[in-house]
């Protein structure tokens, strides 16, 4: 995508001055954030600092209660039928991957492009097997999660969530809940699908994988927006003192 | 180091562990308190089983028709046979006996169906069972049309009546207790204000009274014009007690699910009640069904309480027939008879619920 950013056809995801209380918690203060379509950004932060819920209020399953949030050009308002129009266009990779456990891969891939899009079982599970085999798990398509490793699963929630045809993935810490020889297999993934050209935003304390693939890195603590800068500037040169410190103790031994 | 260079071949378990007489040391006679206590158990079940045996089979009275066919050694089935057809029809006109029969065989028809696995339109045996079944049962026991003759309700009693309450109390106690436990839940306070009344109303008010008053206190308060079938009263008030427990049951098992499935269900755009039904119930149930078959077990016994409103149902009538100077004195038998009937349909729906657990089970615990 050469074509200047300016373009606001081109942002896929805006949100300006986005705040947020948990009862008097101020979790997200004045988010500031602007998302293009195909950039790949990576949220990372210490816990608690508010990364997850600013993903999660991209699709509303959390409410904001001040600012604006844009999702491909719509307003997210508080419209049941808006909300769920942005929800399916965009897509979305939970820690703990919530599969369905009462369906098999395959349904659990086919249940919201029948049920939401619409579409003939028949057509919804060649669309299925297509997103599975990408994901290189179409064997196990009869197999119920339970039957998976977490590695597996993992795969398989990102393959459910490409089968809607997502305008823009989040990650929520996508990695944090696998084995560690469970990891490198759901990154490779989602390193090639960033290499396709999908507009995603990932929480993740995975490094390594944010130096490969991010257009972006962003840094939050206590609910804002400490620094926001290229991966190889970020880590070989973070400007504030807590980005520093956090640095130091991820990538300090 | 290498501790095992080829793989060690599979042996078989040493000899005296597995089998059916290592099963009988390890789990009956290991160690001599054990041993004790298992030929004390088989000594009082010996004392128990054989008296009843002798009482119920070797020494009973099966054929006859009237009481001096009776021995008195052991039990009187007489009166049973005697009176077996009113146990069954309660006081249905035997010349329409036929009717009521048809309705049996449907009912056992449509269940043999839904409980055999191998069969196939179970969708459609559902629909028929839910909207034709009912239909084509009440016009044939109630009659008034084609030239059948009408036999009115009062006269419906018996093993007929049990499972009339019984099914339709299971069949709308569900879908009630499924709207009024995601309404609890709700976010919309009218709404789970509602549900919470409603619940606690009718869960805390004894069947009894709910009975008495749809019988006796409803009619003093509705025109006499508007006159509704004590049955149907009855059917209404059973269903709404059953249907509250049943929100109560459902309710937890929707608190079981953990957030994250509806958060999924959400992400991917579904609506709420896609979500409620496509992700969340259909886990919520499965997890449920112990206690839904309980609640229906429940539900089952309690329709002998319909009694004290004047309907007779399976236990009512074989209490009306052990008043009859005729048979005076035969109330074991009677009561043997009863609890042995309810024992049967409770028993099997205990056991189809193992079964359906098992078979739902996509090892999912998370």
């Amino acid at each position: 995508m050469t074509q200047a950013a300016t373009n606001t056809a081109d942002l896929m995801v805006e949100m300006h001055n986005v705040n947020k209380w948990f009862g008097d918690f101020h979790v997200l203060r004045d988010i500031y954030l602007e998302v293009k379509r195909g950039e790949r950004i990576v949220v990372c932060g210490p816990s608690g600092s508010g990364k997850s819920t600013l993903i999660r209020c991209i699709n509303h399953l959390e409410e904001h209660q001040k600012g604006d949030i844009v999702v491909g050009g719509v307003p997210l308002t508080q419209d049941v039928k808006r909300i769920e129009q942005i929800r399916r266009s965009v897509g979305m990779v939970f820690q703990h991957f919530n599969l369905f456990p009462h369906l098999s891969v395959l349904e659990n891939c086919c249940i919201a492009p029948m049920w939401v899009q619409k579409k003939p079982r028949k057509e919804a599970e060649e669309l299925a097997m297509q997103y599975l085999e990408r994901v290189r798990i179409a064997e196990q398509a009869t197999k119920y999660p339970g039957q998976l490793s977490g590695g597996q699963q993992q795969r398989v929630a990102i393959a459910r969530s490409l089968c809607m045809h997502p305008d823009v993935m989040l990650f929520d810490e996508p990695t944090s809940a696998l084995d560690p020889e469970m990891i490198k297999e759901v990154l490779d993934v989602m390193v090639e699908l960033a290499e396709e050209g999908m507009t995603m935003i990932c929480v993740t304390h995975e490094m390594g994988f944010a130096k490969t693939v991010a257009d972006r890195v962003i840094f939050m603590d206590q609910g804002q927006i400490i620094e926001e800068n290229a991966p190889e500037p970020f880590f070989n040169n973070p400007q504030s003192e807590r980005t520093q410190l956090f640095l130091s103790q991820i990538l300090g031994h | 180091m290498i501790h095992n260079k080829d793989m060690i071949p599979e042996q078989p378990a040493p000899k005296g562990t597995i089998g059916p007489i290592a099963w009988l040391r390890g789990n009956l006679f290991n160690g001599p308190i054990n041993s004790l206590f298992t030929l004390l158990g088989l000594y009082v079940l010996y004392l128990l089983l054989v008296p009843t045996i002798q009482w119920a089979f070797i020494n009973a009275d099966w054929v006859g028709d009237s009481r001096e066919d009776c021995s008195r050694v052991g039990a009187c089935w007489v009166f049973v046979n005697a009176r077996f057809s009113q146990f069954i029809y309660g006081l249905y006109p035997s010349e329409e006996y036929w009717r009521a029969n048809i309705v049996f065989a449907m009912f056992a028809g449509i269940i043999a169906w839904m409980v055999i696995p191998r069969l196939p339109f179970k969708r459609w045996v559902t629909v028929f069972a839910l909207l034709g079944f009912p239909v084509i049962a009440y016009v044939l026991l109630h009659g008034g049309y084609f030239d059948l003759p009408q036999v009115s309700t009062h006269r419906w009693g018996g093993l007929m009546l049990t499972l009339l309450l019984a099914s339709v109390g299971m069949i709308g106690a569900l879908p009630i207790g499924i709207v009024l436990a995601l309404g609890r839940r709700s976010n919309m306070p009218i709404v789970k204000t509602f549900c919470v009344i409603f619940i606690e109303f009718w869960r805390g008010v004894p069947l009894i009274t709910i009975l008495f008053m749809a019988s006796v206190m409803l009619p003093l308060f509705l025109p006499t014009e508007l006159s509704v079938d004590r049955l149907i009263r009855a059917l209404i008030g059973l269903t709404l007690f059953q249907s509250a427990y049943m929100a109560e049951v459902i309710r937890g098992g929707l608190q079981a699910i953990p957030k994250g499935q509806d958060e999924a269900a959400a992400a991917l755009g579904m609506t709420y009640w896609k979500r409620m039904g496509l992700i969340v119930m259909p886990q919520a149930l499965k997890m449920m069904i112990p206690g839904i078959v309980n609640t229906f077990i429940s539900l089952f016994k309690d329709t002998t309480l319909v009694m004290i409103i004047g309907l007779f149902d399976l236990l009512g009538i074989v209490q009306a027939a052990l008043s009859d100077s005729r048979w005076l004195g035969f109330s074991l038998e009677g009561y043997v008879f009863a609890a042995f009937v309810f024992w049967i349909f409770c028993f099997s729906m205990s056991r189809y619920s193992q079964y359906l657990e098992r078979k739902l089970n996509t090892g999912h615990k998370q």
